[in-house]
């Protein structure tokens, strides 16, 4: 989907970064290669982008104007319906609002306002990403175990990072669709917590 | 001959040093106010970015700049679509 809207608005000035946070670009391949990607189509097995962007689940989109400034920050939405049944995101609202600030019909957000929806890291936000970071540096190097403990402990750290709590599951042999991960869920659904947060406008 | 028997992690840097030196590097960073993930056993330590550092490159609004592989191993930095809008789009296969 993403790649459709990247030639419709391509010509536009415009241009899709796609990032996958995976744990090998193995991972990330099928989908890749299904979209047949012609804008950037990136992997980042490090969450290098998480860490930079305080993203804290997938899907999340930015937009970043032509001076480089972000004028819509960390939002959740959906190329397609898939999961709408779930989510409650429709696919057009998102869509029909960046056409409409691709095509120049609709400015984005002001500064201020951009910056009120901002999310910004706390310090256990970030010692979660560097257990992370560790984490994934020992699983590189086959210390399962090693690595194991300083995920577990980045997820006590930051219960709401699913690029954490969920992303690390492949990582850790655990089905990311599976029992653990709706038990994990449902748990954090239970206490009112939301598993996705889009930006109220 | 070193005794590099210790590695200090920062993003994608690595370095390996002498155990005293790793820690008194983990020291450091942590009375600056860096996060630390430390694995004594395993003999390494991650040296993240502090809050405040994240929190302040995020509310200039400025878009932090980043450079990653695509499937083909070839580089893509953000800075390079300068004078384009972009929609970046973080997912992932979980």
């Amino acid at each position: 989907m993403w790649q459709a809207l990247y030639e419709e608005l391509g010509g536009r000035g415009f241009v899709v970064i796609t990032v996958a946070l995976d744990k090998s670009p193995e991972d990330a391949r099928p989908w890749i290669d299904a979209a047949k990607p012609t804008h950037p189509s990136l992997v980042d097995t490090q969450h290098a982008l998480a860490d930079l962007y305080n993203i804290v689940n997938v899907p999340t989109v930015l937009w970043i104007d032509e001076r480089g400034r972000i004028v819509r920050p960390n939002d959740v939405a959906f190329g397609t319906d898939t999961f709408k049944h779930i989510t409650g995101l429709e696919a057009a609202t998102h869509l029909a609002a960046l056409r409409a600030w691709v095509t120049g019909a609709r400015a984005a957000f002001p500064e201020a306002r951009a910056r009120q929806l901002q999310s910004l890291p706390t310090e256990r936000d970030q010692q979660a990403r560097a257990e992370f970071g560790l984490g994934e540096w020992l699983f590189a190097r086959g210390r399962r175990e090693a690595a194991e403990r300083h995920f577990l402990r980045a997820g006590e750290l930051a219960p709401h990072d699913f690029t954490i709590r969920r992303g690390t599951m492949p990582m850790r042999g655990i089905d990311p669709m599976g029992r653990e991960f709706r038990e994990m869920l449902g748990a954090w659904t239970k206490a009112g917590n939301p598993y996705y947060r889009p930006l109220p406008e | 001959m070193t005794d590099a028997t210790f590695t200090l992690i920062e993003g994608a840097r690595t370095v390996a040093m002498p155990e005293a030196q790793g820690f008194e590097l983990v020291a450091r960073a942590e009375a600056e106010g860096r996060p630390v993930a430390l694995d004594r056993d395993e003999h390494a330590a991650y040296l993240g970015v502090a809050a405040r550092e994240r929190a302040r490159a995020l509310a200039s609004l400025e878009a932090p700049d980043f450079t990653l592989p695509d499937l083909a191993g070839r580089l893509h930095s953000l800075a390079e679509h300068r004078g384009k809008k972009v929609l970046l789009v973080a997912y992932a296969s979980w």
